[in-house]
């Protein structure tokens, strides 16, 4: 649907000429926007904190299975719930619970691969740890799935593909108070995401209270990856690509003003994913998941064989 | 020594290092005892898998003392909160930063952590003591490079300039002079004599070149499978020391020129 720009700023002040319009856009593209800003910008965030602090630049919420353990949580709330009919079922299916049971689910996955990470120091081997925490939770949604019912399973089908769209500003706040309270959290883990930099026991020689800080930025990136995905569902490569692509421009490790910095690339990249995703003259709305697949994936390609080493 | 003008900044008494769990306690050397007044280089010497790591991860508080007395500034370590640790030793390790992509100058300024508010602000006062770290150690023409960009010899130069802008009165380096050339091995061993000279600031580190530290250091820490022995490296010299630090079967110690040759 065309909405003339100058009919855009009058719906947002109200006077518009046509009510459609000014519907559409209050209802349904200015939220989006919203949705895409806040999501991107706590994705792109999620990513550095999770490259700090798994030492490794290939960590993203996607990567170490953060996504899948928000799949997890989300897919026994949904096909989980059909066991359980009628009023209970609709109370359980609100948007808290979805966001609950997201973070949850990718809070325990990313406890987990954090424990197996204070014991196996190889890196590889983390991401390997990662990719098999993905696996074992797409398999345990595998099973649920198998023995849910069509409709429930099409709810959990039409989340997982990713959608910044069809939020409601019930939906947008709470969506922003997990946004917020991630960056909070980590703009004040900034200085010891700073200390991580140069490694645990460097961190705790400077008087670093390491576990404190590490479970503090678990906290952090769970709340965020698990909070976003709850709404848009698991959205690929934004959390790994968008601190890599910043920090070509970006000639600094600070991150107090890393975390700023990639918010915002992560909310306009985020944007730009959404404008392809909708072109203009385009019938049909791409799922976003797609997209921004098609922009990560060959962004992170680009910088491996241009440096050929990814750094942090 | 004149070791009553000088405090005493480590100082242990029978103390037991090793590994331990609930299940068990892995000793790995016991009664050691020793102290180390302000301004002295020590060098820590020894085979492989004699235990320097866990000494030096026990005098650095990441390892707990099995039992015995450690005191750092004539205070037990275990007293320590990891804080007020801080502004008393810091470390130069063996494991390379996670991060490369740091500038020189942000890895050092990263040394000051400890003396920082939560936002890590850098005070006029924390400038100057970076900017000295950087000209002691001649890195102020590196200081806007990346670490990635840098050699080994560099890089163990900046590692060194962090401990030294963390502002502590003793500094604790484990090999500083692996995969170093005869040359920057020498060149990283005489900056730490000169900062003992210059700054009075008491430097131990761990090293496989005895040679080096023979002619360098002021008091040794010995090593072997029997015992630890601590002095100066002539009087070790006079008593055998070297001699039982390897088997004799491929390198033996001569005494009148300091070094080891092989058999």
């Amino acid at each position: 649907m065309d909405v003339p720009t100058l009919e855009v700023f009058n719906s947002i002040v109200g006077s518009s000429s046509k009510t459609s319009w000014q519907y559409i856009i209050t209802n349904y593209r200015i939220p989006k926007a919203i949705t895409a800003i806040i999501a991107g910008g706590g994705l792109a965030i999620s990513g550095l904190l999770m490259q700090t602090l798994f030492r490794n630049p290939l960590a993203g919420p996607f990567v170490l299975g953060l996504s899948s353990g928000a799949s997890l949580g989300v897919a026994i709330l949904i096909l989980g719930a059909g066991a359980i009919s009628g009023i209970f079922s609709t109370f359980l299916l609100g948007p808290w619970s979805l966001v609950v049971a997201s973070a949850l689910g990718s809070f325990l996955v990313l406890l987990a691969v954090l424990a197996v990470t204070l014991k196996v120091k190889d890196t590889m081997a983390i991401l390997i740890i990662g990719l098999m925490f993905g696996s074992l939770t797409g398999a345990l949604v595998a099973v649920l799935s198998y023995f849910s019912d069509a409709e429930q399973l099409q709810q959990y089908i039409f989340w997982s593909f990713g959608s910044l769209g069809n939020q409601t500003w019930q939906g947008i706040s709470i969506l922003s108070l997990c946004f917020f309270v991630g960056l909070l959290l980590s703009i004040y883990s900034a200085k010891s995401l700073n200390a991580l930099l140069l490694g645990e026991n460097y961190a705790k020689s400077m008087g670093l209270k390491v576990k404190k800080n590490m479970l503090l930025l678990i906290l952090a990136t769970s709340i965020l990856a698990g909070g976003i995905t709850a709404f848009v569902g698991p959205i690929a490569f934004i959390g790994l690509a968008v601190p890599h692509l910043t920090r070509q421009f970006i000639k600094t490790s600070n991150h107090f003003v890393l975390i700023p910095a990639v918010a915002l690339s992560g909310a306009i990249l985020m944007l730009i994913c959404d404008t392809i995703a909708q072109l203009p003259g385009i019938v049909y709305t791409l799922p976003i998941n797609a997209i921004t697949s098609l922009i990560g994936a060959p962004v992170v390609i680009w910088l491996l064989v241009r440096k050929r080493k990814l750094i942090f | 020594m004149d070791s009553f003008s000088q405090h005493t900044v480590i100082n242990c008494q029978d103390l037991s290092i090793g590994y331990q769990n609930k299940k068990k306690v892995a000793v790995i050397a016991s009664a050691v005892g020793f102290s180390v007044t302000q301004g002295t280089l020590v060098a820590l010497v020894g085979s492989n898998g004699i235990g320097k790591s866990t000494l030096l991860k026990t005098l650095t508080a990441m390892l707990p003392t099995v039992s015995g007395s450690l005191q750092i500034d004539a205070k037990e370590i275990t007293a320590y909160s990891s804080l007020e640790l801080s502004s008393k030793l810091s470390v130069v390790l063996t494991e390379a930063p996670a991060s490369k992509n740091l500038t020189v100058q942000e890895l050092v300024s990263l040394g000051r952590q400890p003396h920082t508010n939560w936002m890590g602000k850098l005070t006029q006062n924390d400038k100057d003591i970076i900017q000295q770290a950087l000209e002691d150690t001649d890195l102020d023409s590196l200081k806007n490079k990346n670490c990635f960009e840098l050699s080994d010899g560099q890089l163990q130069r900046v590692y060194i300039a962090r401990a030294l802008a963390q502002d502590t009165p003793l500094i604790i380096l484990d090999e500083p002079t692996t995969h170093l050339d005869l040359y920057h091995r020498a060149a990283i061993v005489k900056l730490l004599k000169k900062l003992t000279v210059e700054k009075n600031k008491t430097i131990l580190f761990s090293t496989h070149e005895i040679d080096l530290a023979i002619q360098i250091s002021d008091k040794m820490l010995v090593m072997t499978p029997q015992n630890i022995v601590f002095d100066s490296p002539s009087t070790l010299i006079k008593q055998g020391a070297f001699d039982v630090l390897f088997p004799k079967e491929i390198v033996v110690f001569d005494k009148n020129t300091g070094r080891f040759s092989v058999t």
